[in-house]
């Protein structure tokens, strides 16, 4: 639930462009043909009659709709972008079903967003489009998914699978859906988890219009690539997890494309855009977390070897719970995590990590009422110079159907080649309406 | 194998019975309140697993209402506290949330919930035993399975209830994160069913009143009640649950209770 705010930092900086519509519905949808080929030949070869199949399949249908309003406190520091005030609209339907008693099921996510202002803001995405079959011992599945790794709340450090949908939020959160075959294997020792990942998702990046980016735009056209499949390369990944009385442990190793792009100034001068670059890369991820009476203690970390650079990079720290604060209902959550990166600081453009030697401190306050009021604050600061971020975010249920969330987000940097610095015309307060159905 | 695990687990309740008589001199009241819950628990063993959908209706002082929608699964664990899986419908933007839980007698229970959004499996603390579940009058250690390591006993005498004769027996809770200082249990001497409950907060006032209503026996042996009515009656508020499509020894195993089924779970 939280934000990882240097996370989201970077993506709206370093990293800013999205993939045309078409071309991501396009990349999509050809893939999922070729998942619900393999969906339809397991079902078909299950030794269930087709008639059978139909008399107890059960479909249920949910999702949300949300106006979302933006207003941005500054002018914006380039010409092109928005001024004030950014309003979009956003719709996420899920459609089910399941058949076998849940032992055979079918999901369908598909994601809508209008921009008023950002034309990159403005996408679509198929989030899920998946068929699942749970035996006993084991599960497959099959189709596009969203797949998250990790134990800590201000970075998402060992979370790879899925490519970060950065024009969506400014936390880093959203994620576009990922194709995928999925073998998953419970053993005593834990559970295995085996993965083919047919085809590249192109990161999403603000568009000339939006706020959140730095001064040069990612172009969405110029993107090369290590490997001479490109898009279409087969990453491969391999997770072990398992819980151990008050420990829970992860260990995994990828190989494929690397979900960050190195991003360079366009080649004619004056640059005018950023060109994405995505190398392969072997990555070593582990994550722990120990649940001692009120603490939580997190580690993460990773080592990542490209063509370019070898590095490590961990996230560290902890919650603690005090339950019924003051004498009443409310329980108050306190979080202190650190990050490090092993490229430590760099300039403005160069390659390497925003999280360096940072550290957050966070409050969650949840006041377990009827309408699960909760707000949410979040404080990062850089160590190695005068830098940091805040947001504090408010949300509570109004009816039975409705949540209402206030969002203020503060940027700040003394440093020029910071890449904070760039974004510190960016605060802003962000006010939402969701009506889930 | 399952012959083996009852027997396992008389022989361990018989021994913690000796063990009780011989370390802890218990009075005779003591002995005669853990003997009734003992029996109470002896009485529904064997249910191996159960399914039931369970409505919560929620009402503040004002009388305006808020529903959850809820889906419970649960595993008999004969040796060790039970296992159980609670899905999420409603409200609509919790729906898809999914909480697992292995819970055990003395040490501490294990918890994840599952939030849809993210995709993500969080481990939990299980200290938060006296906070509100959901935003209602129970308590998330009002909702676990009740097993006879958790409170220390006394018997406080019989007593009419409802035209049933009940034992009344005084509950101390043995972990000290809850939110009890003590609870009175009114059990009937028929068929050891919990009819009444009341809790008494941190400073010893009455907090709350549980009532069960509707018992439906199933299997010709496992009572549950259809409804449980929680009055608070120090805020004025309540919350009344309604059980449906109460299943038993519906074929469900460990293979149900993991971050695998967690994450499916629908």
């Amino acid at each position: 639930m939280y934000l990882s705010l240097n996370e989201s930092l970077s993506q709206a900086l370093d990293k800013p462009l999205t993939k045309a519509l078409s071309n991501m519905l396009g990349n999509t949808l050809k893939l999922s043909v070729t998942a619900l080929a393999v969906c339809a030949s397991l079902v078909l070869s299950s030794p269930v009659s087709a008639s059978e199949v139909a008399s107890d399949v059960e479909f249920e249908a949910s999702g949300n709709l949300a106006i979302e309003q933006r207003y941005f406190f500054k002018d914006a520091l380039y010409s092109e972008q928005l001024s004030h005030s950014q309003t979009s609209f956003s719709v996420e339907p899920e459609l089910y079903w399941q058949w076998n008693d849940g032992s055979d099921s079918l999901v369908f996510t598909p994601f809508y967003r209008v921009d008023s202002h950002d034309d990159q803001r403005t996408h679509g995405d198929i989030r899920e489009l998946a068929y699942i079959h749970a035996s006993d011992d084991w599960e497959l599945r099959v189709g596009i998914r969203k797949e998250f790794w990790g134990v800590t709340e201000f970075q998402h450090l060992v979370d790879v699978i899925n490519q970060t949908d950065g024009v969506e939020d400014f936390d880093g959160e959203d994620k576009l859906g990922q194709q995928m075959v999925n073998l998953s294997l419970v053993n005593d020792w834990g559970i295995v988890d085996v993965f083919l990942l047919p085809g590249f998702r192109e990161r999403t990046y603000a568009g000339e219009e939006g706020r959140l980016r730095g001064p040069l735009v990612v172009d969405e056209d110029n993107v090369s690539y290590e490997s001479s499949a490109g898009q279409q390369h087969l990453d491969f990944a391999l997770r072990w997890a398992h819980s151990v009385g008050d420990f829970d442990l992860g260990a995994y190793w990828f190989h494929g494309t690397n979900r960050e792009a190195y991003l360079s100034p366009s080649p004619q001068a004056p640059s005018s855009s950023l060109v994405q670059y995505y190398t392969q890369m072997d990555q070593l991820g582990i994550d722990a977390q120990a649940t001692l009476g009120d603490w939580l203690w997190k580690f993460e970390s990773i080592f990542r070897s490209t063509s370019l650079e070898d590095f490590w990079a961990t996230q560290a720290g902890f919650e603690y719970s005090f339950i019924g604060v003051f004498d009443s209902n409310l329980d108050l959550g306190l979080l202190m995590e650190h990050s490090w990166d092993s490229r430590g600081e760099v300039a403005l453009g160069a390659q390497g990590s925003l999280m360096q030697n940072d550290l957050f401190l966070g409050a969650r306050l949840a006041f377990n009422d009827m309408q699960s009021s909760e707000v949410l604050m979040g404080f990062g600061s850089d160590l190695d110079h005068n830098a940091f971020s805040f947001l504090i975010e408010a949300s509570r249920r109004f009816g039975d159907n409705f949540i209402a969330s206030f969002d203020v987000r503060l940027l700040q940097s003394n440093e020029s080649n910071d890449l904070l610095y760039t974004l510190s015309s960016d605060d802003h307060a962000q006010l939402s309406l969701a009506w889930y159905f | 194998m399952l012959t083996k695990k009852i027997l396992i687990s008389a022989f361990s309740a018989l021994s913690l019975l000796v063990v009780s008589n011989v370390s802890f001199a218990l009075s005779a009241e003591e002995q005669k309140g853990l003997d009734i819950s003992l029996e109470a628990k002896k009485r529904d063993l064997g249910w191996q697993d159960s399914t039931a959908d369970m409505l919560m209706l929620l009402r503040n002082k004002q009388g305006q209402e808020s529903i959850r929608e809820i889906k419970m699964k649960s595993l008999e664990i004969l040796d060790d506290g039970d296992k159980s899986l609670t899905i999420f419908n409603k409200p609509r933007d919790v729906k898809g949330t999914a909480f697992l839980s292995f819970s055990h007698p003395i040490a501490s229970d294990e918890q994840w919930l599952f939030l849809p959004a993210l995709k993500r499996v969080k481990r939990i603390s299980s200290r938060n035993k006296s906070g509100p579940f959901m935003g209602s009058e129970f308590a998330f250690e009002d909702l676990s399975s009740f097993e006879v390591e958790k409170y220390t006993y006394k018997f406080l005498g019989e007593e009419e209830l409802n035209g049933l004769k009940t034992f009344k027996v005084e509950q101390y809770p043995a972990d000290e994160n809850s939110g009890y200082t003590r609870r009175i249990v009114w059990i009937d001497t028929q068929e050891y069913r919990v009819h009444k409950i009341d809790f008494y907060d941190r400073k010893d006032s009455l907090l709350k009143t549980l009532s069960f209503k509707g018992y439906k026996q199933y299997l010709a042996k496992h009572w549950r009640a259809d409804i449980q009515e929680m009055i608070n009656h120090q805020n004025g508020k309540s919350t009344e649950l309604k059980w449906t499509n109460y299943a038993f020894k519906t074929g469900l195993s460990d293979s149900d209770f993991n971050r695998n089924s967690l994450k499916r779970a629908r």
